[in-house]
């Protein structure tokens, strides 16, 4: 396949991002999902769009979130300059409320009454809930059971912020499940209901959609690092549950040939065991929610449960982007432990005094393994995609110590 | 299309029952639920109990358009070792017996991507398969499904919902072929029913624009509600009622007790008579 003029020309009038994309819903939803293209287009096109979304995010998020030079990771890992980006800290902990901001106000626009969203970590479904509070409109979220029972505190955040959360059962009772069961759900309530997907998957314009609203993230660091160290970045790297976080730090990057740009899947106890969340490096294309991308499967097309020490990666699938940037080589995939990311979730905590997500903490592992191959010149962004308060008890599970 | 083409075993039931006078009903099964042997069993017995189609579902891991009864057969069926080319293997013995009952196969694209479109399309053709129902291909994607089967003989079923508007109808319309499945809700399977005066309409709406047999589903589950279709569509469809049938006779284990398939088989002849009594009196 030839390169293309621009990476960011994606997607096409029909939703494709070179094979992958698309609008794989039952009839029902065509009607809908047409409708959402148009009103987010006409949203695009408005300057006054954009004023209502950049106020909130600089007055409730609290964006821009800082660009931290890390002195005591970049002497610890013995190479390139390490960059945080701090979307730990803004409001509700991660860079998920930039997106849930973004569509709720979409929404709005459209006249729906009614919000629907699912959830794995609880970190999206915290943030719909959040701007729903903020915007008095009744919010439902879709859960499997299991990840109920993993992330107790998210669900009474969710419950304060008065979401109404719905255990799913269905299937494997996980991300993919509460996915299904939100589309369900949207199909039963065509006419009031605005579904808010929380990454860069799911029919178009979903995957654009929330790639616009994620890419202030990119867009900041390129205007911070201009400023800090007077040039573009060198090397880019962030971690791939859904792909939203990576694909607003990458996206406004794509063109500039000099920054390199890896994703970072989780291998979970190792690719070799089948215990894991890598649908790049460890699946093959299918189409699942929607979109055509790289699912994990078996050899039937029976979707498979992802596994990660980190609910926020435990997702079968991936953003169709991501699947075309996989294919054309423009950003390299890899896929780091369960084991790893723990590693680097002690670092990052003890030398920065900062707890990462454990999802971030798979983009750290991975930085401490690039950095030190790196000069001393090369500037390396991690995105710090959330905080990881949420994680402690998982982390002294893991480590096999009392919380 | 000649006579033995696959469209054509579709277009003459429809044409059979026209001529007497009274709708069809169409049975919806999962391929494999409980196990491959009572399904095939059940399969072969649909006809005489008053199938006059057949419509075998092929299990998906993540059926979307789905209710919790579809749902579960579906995961039922996986458990028991179903894939996709077993099913093939089953409407295949299905068809050695059984020339005239038309087998359409319902489902979800990803396991078909997966097989092969191309190498499944002549499977399925030899199998006897007489067409296709994939929930998550609307007419937007009609490349790389519904044009190929077209092209093989093999029809492409589409439904059209309550959402489907007077300017979308043509698209989803287009290259619709065998019949027209109405989806009568906004929804998924085996949940809400519709009411009998918002059915009619649409039919009369969908007929308006076709000539092709009108075939509604979706929330009929008893034989007052197949008739209560029966009287202005040309098929009801029943799948969710039916589904239940079968995990109401499965025992502690999830394993099928004697008596499942002829309660069944009970179910569908009641569902016969209604659909069968609803032009007369």
């Amino acid at each position: 396949m030839a390169s293309p003029n621009t990476y960011r020309g994606g997607p096409d009038e029909r939703g494709r991002f070179g094979a992958y994309g698309g609008r794989y819903v039952a009839e029902t939803l065509m009607p809908l999902v047409l409708e959402l293209e148009r009103a987010y287009a006409a949203a695009k096109a408005d300057p006054g769009f954009a004023a209502e979304l950049g106020y909130y995010l600089e007055n409730y998020v609290g964006r821009p979130s800082p660009l931290f030079f890390a002195e005591r990771l970049t002497r610890q890992f013995g190479g390139a300059k390490i960059y945080l980006k701090r979307e730990d800290l803004n409001h509700t902990g991660a860079h998920k409320i930039n997106n849930t901001m973004g569509q709720i106000l979409l929404a709005r626009r459209m006249g729906k009454r009614r919000i629907i969203a699912e959830t794995g970590a609880g970190q999206h479904g915290v943030a719909t809930a959040t701007v729903c509070a903020l915007f008095d409109m009744p919010c439902v979220v879709y859960m499997g059971a299991t990840d109920i029972e993993r992330q107790k505190p998210n669900v009474f955040r969710m419950k304060l912020l008065g979401a109404e959360v719905r255990p799913v059962t269905s299937g494997t009772a996980t991300l993919k499940d509460a996915l299904n069961e939100a589309l369900r759900d949207w199909v039963a309530n065509v006419e009031d209901t605005f579904y808010i997907i929380g990454t860069v998957a799911g029919p178009h314009p979903y995957p654009a959609m929330v790639r616009d609203f994620q890419c202030v993230i990119g867009e900041e660091v390129r205007r911070q690092m201009r400023q800090a160290e007077g040039r573009l970045p060198d090397t880019l790297v962030a971690c791939i549950g859904g792909g939203s976080n990576a694909m607003g730090l990458f996206h406004p990057f794509l063109d500039e040939p000099s920054v390199r740009m890896v994703g970072v899947e989780a291998a979970g106890l190792g690719l070799e065991t089948g215990k894991h969340a890598a649908s790049l490096t460890g699946g093959s294309p299918g189409v699942l929610h929607g979109n055509k991308t790289y699912l994990l499967q078996t050899e039937d097309g029976q979707i498979v449960d992802a596994h990660s020490i980190s609910a926020g990666l435990d997702y079968p699938g991936i953003g169709p982007e991501h699947a075309w940037l996989f294919d054309q080589k423009r950003v390299e995939y890899v896929a780091v432990t369960d084991r790893a990311a723990l590693e680097a979730f002690r670092l990052c905590t003890r030398l920065e005094g900062i707890i990462p997500a454990l999802e971030s903490a798979h983009a750290l592992a991975h930085a401490a393994e690039l950095a030190p191959r790196l000069p001393k010149d090369n500037l390396l962004v991690v995105n710090l995609s959330g905080r990881g308060d949420k994680d402690i008890d998982t982390v002294a599970k893991a480590l096999g110590v009392a919380p | 299309m000649s006579a033995g083409d696959a469209a054509d075993r579709i277009e003459r039931r429809f044409a059979e029952l026209k001529s007497a006078g009274r709708a069809g009903l169409v049975a919806y099964l999962t391929c494999g639920d409980p196990d491959a042997a009572t399904f095939e069993r059940l399969l072969a017995a649909l006809p005489a109990a008053g199938a006059d189609l057949v419509e075998v579902g092929m299990p998906f891991s993540d059926p979307m358009a789905d209710g919790p009864s579809i749902q579960a057969a579906g995961l039922r069926a996986l458990r028991s070792g179903m894939t996709l080319a077993r099913t093939l293997d089953i409407v295949g013995r299905f068809r050695a017996r059984d020339a005239a009952t038309p087998i359409v196969l319902m489902g979800y694209y990803n396991p078909i991507f997966r097989y092969g479109v191309a190498r499944f399309l002549d499977a399925a053709k030899k199998a006897g398969v007489d067409g296709l129902i994939i929930v998550d291909l609307p007419p937007e994607h009609d490349d790389e499904l519904c044009l190929p089967a077209l092209a093989k003989g093999l029809a492409f079923i589409r439904l059209a919902t309550p959402t489907t508007d007077d300017r979308r109808l043509p698209a989803v319309l287009k290259h619709t072929a065998g019949f027209i499945y109405y989806v009568a809700i906004a929804g998924i399977t085996g949940t809400k029913a519709a009411d009998a005066g918002s059915v009619t309409q649409a039919v009369a709406r969908l007929r308006r624009q076709s000539r092709l047999p009108v075939a509604v589903g979706f929330g009929i589950r008893t034989p007052e509600q197949a008739a209560a279709v029966a009287r202005v569509a040309d098929a009801a469809v029943v799948g969710s009622a039916l589904v239940d049938e079968v995990s109401a006779h499965l025992d502690g284990a999830g394993t099928a007790r004697p008596d499942l398939v002829d309660a069944v088989l009970r179910r569908v002849r009641a569902l016969a008579e209604g659909v069968r009594g609803a032009r007369r009196g």
